[in-house]
This record gives structure tokens, sequence and C-alpha cells, in this order.
């Protein structure tokens, strides 16, 4: 079986599984890594989010055999490392905002919620209401408006 | 329940008194503290009631669920830890409605202990607790507030008295405060100090007194969820998260049609080839594949050749099922009033909704020859021990039913279908599985909310409403989980006018007479349910048939005002005939700025409804211009838009109002996607929906940008439901607000429904494959 060498929450790690496995199955079924969550397997509820250098992406819809060695996957398991705190701000301000519910989205929402932070600032601008209307990960427990209170907090935060 | 006057009914036997009342409770025998009380010692306040009544004012699914856990003398246990800490286990299910935050803070109320000392986990299935073990109604809190703070009383009781000895002080002269007693003298101990030296060998009764309410220093704070931080750090370990030795990913291929059946798969040999492959067996539900990963059991469903048999609603679709619930309806009687009153007559149709939650239908089981034990998010959990030891040919003692928070229900997890499904696979494949249900099995094969028509009669004249008939028909609700079994053996214990009421009828009946209510003065009133097909896999969603109802009645009364007239306020403040519903909505109508001018096509609309024993009125504003309907958001169905939402509730005495919060923007969610844009489509004998771009439930785009809650304050000494409590008048204000805005009566919701916006997933093979062009999506 061929092996698979990427770059998970900061070390390299190997595993031996085909190359056409999802991202997501490697992560959770395989490495035991189960922040990020399974809502759909195709790309649209968004659970799952994590980073790949980075940004946000969803692990149900990446091969394995698809990442390259040096690519950096950051689950919500590794985000509070990337600022070397115990939490990222915006994981504080979603514990500020009590916005979890049962809790099951909100790794992805918070991946998520990371990333759009970082993209507005690449393009030299803060986050807009249509920024928030765009985000794509569901919460059925519907905790939205918490969710975009705690984001514009993060945003302040980080 | 028409509305002829007669005497009071008196309940004084059953009312709940002022005054501060004793319990009885108990020291356990234990190496540490363990102090205990009668689950059965809930009391739900009932006091005398005025004429002209509905059975809920009465008496309503509260009192119900209550009063079933009166006669199992079981108990539950507060225990003391060497550590300092309080444990309790809660036999019910957290699936987000913060049920163990509000008892921690219960306990930490009682205990004098700080609320992160506080730890409150899910028990397994308690058999003993009999019907005592049921989450659902938005019952916890009100069936459990008093019996837990009982418990941690006595263990506080059974400190001050360790301590008085440890100290050498009296009890009446030590003081506790955040787990330390402290003697006059300044000397003191701690709560973990005292944990053995409180501990008792025998079991001893002992009888405490509860803080009074205006002690309370935590019950009525705003505080955050226990499991916060394990939620955002991706800690918090749901069912699929468990590491169970050996449970390998488990998914089952289902049948193209609803409930078919697999007759046999053709290519199994092949199958068992295939990377990652472990095990395949047929179970009565389809074929199940055991793999390393959930990405090979799907590579493995969607290779597999089956032959099916049909299923039982083949071929039927949207239009026969109406047709048929079309010929169920009984007709509406001819009102006996003034022949020159105004007749206000409507018919609404409620297409079928999915109730699944994110986390889909999981479990996890472990089958050997002499037993086995089941890890999954159960609201009922006795029941799916007896149904999961049934399907396995043992006895209930053998079957050990572990209870795991869920990611959400919404009424999904009443049902035990994914652990009695993951006990057959995993016995007959002989090993430990973890069976988790494609997204795409959930709305095509899991419980839905079933699809209602409900008519309305109403009669007005001169300014009065003479008459207000509804009638439901319904596809059939399954009760099966239990709440039937309450009815059976509580319906009794009712007060007589209700059991002579209720007598008779089926328990979805039952159901729909013990949660609807009509709070308004309107005359002759009533609400009936007539059933029909019960072919489907239906359950309770969140709020039951309230939602429906409550668009129905608020849409006929917005109608009715009109006519007279009125202003949809104004003529709410008029005929409400309670006045706790109506200060919510008159709070929702002053908040939310009432009547304030909007331009064409952009309208308010508000409504209210009562149950739960409490109650909650809603008000929004709703943009309808074709700008808005047709913005274009990547990917999305946007529809109108609802701009404003407030929010007023009484929820009688709230635990933890940033919780009740937090569930009122829920329910609000629910209740907007319910009008707005979340159903299934049944054709050709399936649901076409199969994930969550054809199931259209609120997202961000359709998220009101101005959102506000109204905690209303209560005098209340008893807590009501909050879980469901925002929903009705959520769906309710937004239908009202859109018939104004856009001059229209809506009469199918969800109203999108005429639109089918996806092109439907393949059913051969049942899952669809997940993308390989992730990368291409990043940001």
């Amino acid at each position: 079986m061929p092996k698979q060498t990427f770059v998970l929450n900061g070390k390299s790690i190997t595993v031996d599984v085909h190359d056409d496995v999802r991202v997501l199955w490697v992560l959770r079924d395989l490495l035991g890594v189960t922040g990020p969550k399974y809502g759909c397997g195709i790309n649209v509820c968004k659970a799952c989010t994590s980073h790949i250098n980075g940004r946000a992406f969803s692990p149900c819809s990446v091969r394995v055999g698809d990442l390259r060695p040096d690519d950096e996957v950051t689950t919500i398991e590794g985000l509070p490392d990337t600022v070397g705190e115990d939490l990222h701000p915006m994981q504080r301000a979603w514990v500020d905002r009590d916005v979890a519910q049962c809790g099951y989205c909100q790794p992805g929402q918070i991946m998520a919620a990371v990333a759009l932070v970082r993209k507005v600032r690449r393009e030299g601008r803060a986050i807009t209401e249509s920024d928030l209307d765009g985000i794509r990960n569901i919460c059925r427990c519907g905790t939205y408006t918490r969710i975009r209170e705690a984001i514009r907090q993060g945003e302040r935060q980080m | 329940m028409t509305a002829h006057a007669h005497d009071p009914l008196s309940l004084s036997g059953r009312a709940l008194s002022v005054r501060r009342r004793s319990f009885l409770g108990y020291v356990m025998a234990g190496a540490t503290l363990v102090a205990a009380a009668d689950l059965g010692l809930a009391q739900a306040a009932r006091g005398a009631v005025p004429s002209g009544v509905q059975v809920p004012e009465l008496y309503d699914l509260e009192d119900l669920q209550t009063d079933a856990a009166q006669p199992t003398a079981n108990l539950i246990t507060v225990t003391i830890n060497e550590d300092g800490t309080a444990s309790f286990a809660i036999p019910r299910m957290e699936v987000g409605q913060g049920i163990t935050t509000s008892t921690a803070m219960l306990i930490a109320e009682e205990l004098d202990l700080p609320l992160d000392k506080v730890i409150v986990t899910l028990a397994p299935a308690r058999p003993e607790l009999v019907w005592n073990q049921l989450t659902g109604g938005s019952n916890t809190t009100v069936s459990t507030y008093t019996p837990v703070r009982v418990a941690a009383a006595i263990a506080k009781g059974a400190l001050l008295d360790a301590a008085a000895i440890q100290l050498g002080a009296e009890v009446a002269r030590l003081q506790s405060h955040e787990g330390i007693i402290t003697a006059p003298d300044g000397s003191s101990v701690t709560y973990g100090e005292l944990a053995t030296r409180a501990a008792s060998t025998t079991d001893r009764t002992v009888q405490v007194e509860l803080k009074d309410a205006s002690d309370f220093s935590v019950i009525g704070t705003p505080r955050n969820r226990d499991d916060a931080l394990a939620a955002v750090t991706g800690q918090k370990k749901f069912a699929m998260d468990l590491h169970v030795p050996g449970a390998l990913p488990t998914m089952v291929c289902r049948p193209p049609t609803l409930n078919g059946t697999p007759k046999r798969l053709l290519n199994k040999r092949e199958i068992l080839a295939m990377p990652g492959v472990k095990n395949v067996a047929k179970v009565d539900t389809g074929i199940a594949v055991r793999a390393k990963t959930f990405g090979q059991c799907i590579d493995a469903i969607r290779k597999m050749d089956v032959v099916w048999n049909p299923g039982p609603v083949e071929g039927e679709s949207d239009q026969t099922i109406l047709a048929r619930l079309r010929k169920a309806e009984v007709p509406l009687a001819v009102p006996d009033v003034n022949p020159l009153a105004k007749t206000v007559e409507e018919s609404f149709t409620f297409m079928f909704r999915s109730s699944a939650a994110l986390e889909p239908n999981c479990a996890v089981a472990d089958v050997r020859e002499d037993g086995a034990t089941i890890w999954a998010g159960l609201k009922v959990p006795i029941l799916a021990q007896q149904n999961i030891a049934r399907a396995l040919g043992m006895t209930q003692d053998q079957v050990r039913v572990n209870v795991i928070t869920g990611g959400g229900s919404f009424g999904h997890k009443l049902f035990s279908d994914a652990a009695i499904e993951a006990a057959k696979i995993s016995q007959a494949m002989g090993e430990p599985v973890r069976l988790m249900w494609h997204r795409a099995d959930e709305p095509r094969q899991g419980r839905l909310h079933p699809m209602v028509t409900s008519r309305i009669r109403a009669t007005h004249l001169a300014g009065q409403v003479l008459s207000f008939e509804q009638r439901n028909t319904s596809v059939v609700t399954d009760f099966s989980h239990g709440l039937g079994e309450i009815i059976t053996s509580t319906i009794d214990e009712a007060p007589t006018e209700v059991g002579r009421t209720l007598g008779g009828l089926g328990f979805s009946e039952t159901i729909f007479t013990l949660t609807q209510e009509l709070p308004y003065d309107f005359g002759l009133v009533t609400q009936l349910l007539d059933e029909t097909d019960d072919r489907f896999n239906t359950g309770s969603m969140r709020n039951i048939y309230s939602p429906d109802t409550a668009v129905a009645n608020e849409l006929v009364i917005d109608r009715i005002a009109k006519q007279m007239g009125k202003d949809p306020l104004a003529f709410r403040l008029e005929f409400l005939k309670d006045d706790r519903t109506r200060a919510a909505l008159q709070k929702a109508a002053d908040a939310g700025g009432w009547g304030r001018k909007l331009p064409d096509g952009v309208a308010q609309g508000i409504a209210i409804h009562k149950e739960y024993k409490g109650a909650t009125a809603v008000l929004v504003e709703i943009d309808c211009r074709p700008a808005t309907v047709g913005r274009d958001i990547y990917h999305a169905v946007t529809g109108p838009r609802v701009t404003k939402a407030v929010l007023a509730v009484d929820a009688g005495l709230v635990i933890n109002p940033r919780g009740l919060e937090a569930q009122m923007i829920g329910g609000f969610s629910d209740g907007m996607a319910l009008t707005l844009t979340s159903s299934c489509h049944l054709r050709d004998g399936h649901f076409l929906e199969a994930s969550w771009d054809n199931y259209f439930y609120t997202r961000q785009w359709n998220v009101p940008p101005e959102f506000e809650v109204h905690v209303m304050p209560s005098d209340s000494e008893q807590p009501g439901g909050a879980g469901e409590a925002g929903v009705a008048a959520s769906a309710a204000a937004v239908a009202c607000a859109y018939a104004r805005a856009t001059g229209t009566m809506p009469t199918r919701f969800p109203i999108n429904h005429g639109t089918l916006s996806f092109k439907p997933k393949s059913f051969v093979p049942s899952v669809p494959q997940s993308p390989v062009n992730g990368l291409d999506h990043t940001y």
C-alpha cells in the first residue's frame, strides 16, 4: 500500500493507505483526529472544514494522494498552536459568546471563520455582512446569530 | 372544551404550595458522600382554572410526562468526590439543548459549590427508571428541577453535619461558600476533605428544605455551557469519535425506494476483495459493509449489485399522499352560531420535512456471544435496550446501553434506529462496528415530520369571533418510542375532566390534544387531529404539531382582523385570554417597532404560541422584493429574506437565560425554515433529497441581520420548557409577514416546495461519491 506523507498539526506524518481515500477518513478513521466532523461527505455542509497551508478546505473532498509531503494540514486540534497559545482568538470569541449548542459543526465553523478573516485581510479589508451571508457551514442547531457575533469579535482579536 | 361557563375546576390538591416545603431524600451508603432523591418528586404547578378552557390549560404534555415519573420510586444520586467536585449522572440526553449545564447550575446552587466543580454526565440505560428516562417534550427541567435540587440539598446537609463535628461548631453557625465550610472561629474545611467523613455506612432517610428563590445566586444568572471549551477545541466526543477497539467504520447500502428490503447481494466476493473491506452482511434494512475507513464503505456501497424488494410506498408521490389525506379529512362542523356571522375558511398543506441532525444516525455496537454493549445518542435508552435485546435474542440485562451526547436531535434521536441496526450488524458480522448512516440515507430513509393538512373555519360577527374550528389531518406520527406507554399508565391519574376528554383517543391524537392550545377568546374553539397512512418513517420533529397549527391559526387570525378592520397586533391584544402571552406579545411589538413604515414588498408579521408552561411572541420583518428574492449567492437557494426577528419568551422560572436565548435562536432558525425553505419531495416511492444542498435548512444567507431575544420576567416557581418553545411562533410570524408582504394567502408550506431547486442524486448507487476537487475551492 502506498505511503502517504503530509504535515499534520505541525508534525510530519506518514500513513499506509490508498491514494484515493479522502483526507477526512485518513484523519478520523486512521489517525484518530476527530475534530473534523462528517456531515455530508460531498463538500456541502463544511463540518469537516480544516486548513491546508493556512487556507480553508474540506478534507472530505480531497484525496490523500493529492497531498504533498510538505502540505500543512491543520485541524481544530492544531489551531491554537498556529498562534502559540492555549486557544486561538477565534476559539476564545466562541467561548465568550457561548456559541456552541450541540457543538458538532463548531470545529468546522471556527476553521472557516479563521480562514475568512485571513482572506479578507489578504484583500486588505474587513469582514462584511455579505461575507457572513456567504459562509456555507451548516449549523443544524441554528445558532447562526451567535456565530456571526463571534466572528466579528474574533476578527477584532486576531 | 367548549366555551361554556362552569364552576372553576378545583385542582388544589395538586397545586404547588408557595410556602417552602420539606422534601424527603436519602443519604446512601458509600465510600464518599452519596445523596439521593426520588426522581418522582417533581410536581407540576396547577392551580384552579377559569371557565372556557382547552385541555392544555388544565393539563398538558408537561404534566403528563411529569406525572408519568411519579410511580417510579427510583433514585437519582449526587456524589461528593474527594477532589471537591460533585458528580451527577442525569437520566436524560444532552443534544445541544443545554441540560447538563442547567442541571449543574441547580446542583451548584443548592450545594454552594462553584459551577465548574459540578460534573454532570449522562446516565446509561437504567431500566429501573421505567418511563422516567425519556428526553423529549421540552420536559427535562420541568420534571427534574425539584428532585435534583433535593439530592443536592441532602448532600449539603450531610456535609454540614460532618463539618460541625470536624470544626466543633453547631451546624446553624456554619457558613458554606464556594465549596468551603467555615466556622465562626474562622476555621474551615473543604467539601473534598469532608467527602469521606460525610459518607454513610447505611442508607438513611433525611428531610431537607430547599433554598428559597430569593436566595438564588446561580439559578437565573446567564452561564456558558459546561462543554463550551470541549466543543471549540474539537475535544467533545460524539458517538463516532469514541475509540472502541475493533469497531471499524460500517455503512449500509440502502434500497432505492422508501423502506424497501434487500433480496440478495449478487457480487459479495467482488465487494470483499475491495481495498479496506473486511465484512459484508445482509440485514433487514440493506447490505452492511465494514471497512478500515468510511470512504472505503462508500466505495463498496457504490459497487454493490443488490436485488431489492419494493417498499410499501412504491410509485407514490406528494400528490397521491395528499389525495389520501384529503380523503381522510373529516368534514368541518357547521357552527351553531348566528346565521348573519361572516365565515372565514382556509385549508393549508404542510409537506414532509426531515428532522435529521447534522450528526447522522450512528451507533457503536460490540455484540458478543454472551452480551452486547452499545454507545449511541439515545433519548429513550431503556426502550432501545429492550429492542436491542429482542433483536439479538438476549435478555435485557445482557445489553448495556451507553448514552452519548448527541450532535443535535430535533426529535430524531427519540428513535434508536441506528443502535438497533448496529447491534444486528455486529451480531451478523461477529465483530464490533461503528455504524454511520450516509447523509443521503437521512432524508431518504430516516425519520420525517409527516405531511399534514390543516383546515380552519372561523366565524365572526360584530367584532367578536364566535367560533374557531381547526381540523388537522396527518400521515401517522410514530410515537412507538414510549410516549404512548406513558399515556396508558398515566391517563387515569389525570384530572377527571381531562381523562374524560382524552379517553378513547389514539396516542397521537392525545399528544395533539395535550399540546395544542389557542389562547384567544374565540367562542367555540376546537382543535382536532385525524391520522391516516402509517407507511412512512416519522417522528416528533422539534415542537411536533405546533408549528403547523400555529401557522394556520395565525394566518387566519390576520385575515379575521383584516375583515374586522383591525390591526393584527391590536386584534391579538384584544382577544388574547392569557396575560403572560399578552405581555410577551406587547414586548415583541414594542421592541420590534410594530407598525413602522416599510417599502412595498417588505412587511412585518407578528404571532404568538403558548405551550410548555410558557409563551412566546415573535415579530419579524420580511423582504419579498424581487432584488432580494433573486439575490445571487454562490450555490444558494435564496428567496425572501427575513431582515429582522424579535422574540419575547416567558418560560416561567428561567435557570439559565443564556441557554434559553440559545434555544430561541435555534428555534427561530427551525421555524423560519419550516415556513420558507425546508421540505422533502416524494416522487415514485422515494424522497428526492439526499444532502444539505437539496434539503434547505436555514443557512447564513437566510439569517436575519437584526435579531433580538427578550426573556420575560416571571414570578413563577415553575420552570417551563425551552427547547421547542421558539419554533411555532417563529414559523407563524414569518408566514404572516410573507402573506402581508406579498398580499397573498400562502396555503402550502414551505412556500418554495413547488420549485425543485436541485438535480436529484442517484438512487442506485444509494450514496454519492465524495468529490476530489476540494483543493480547487480553498480560501
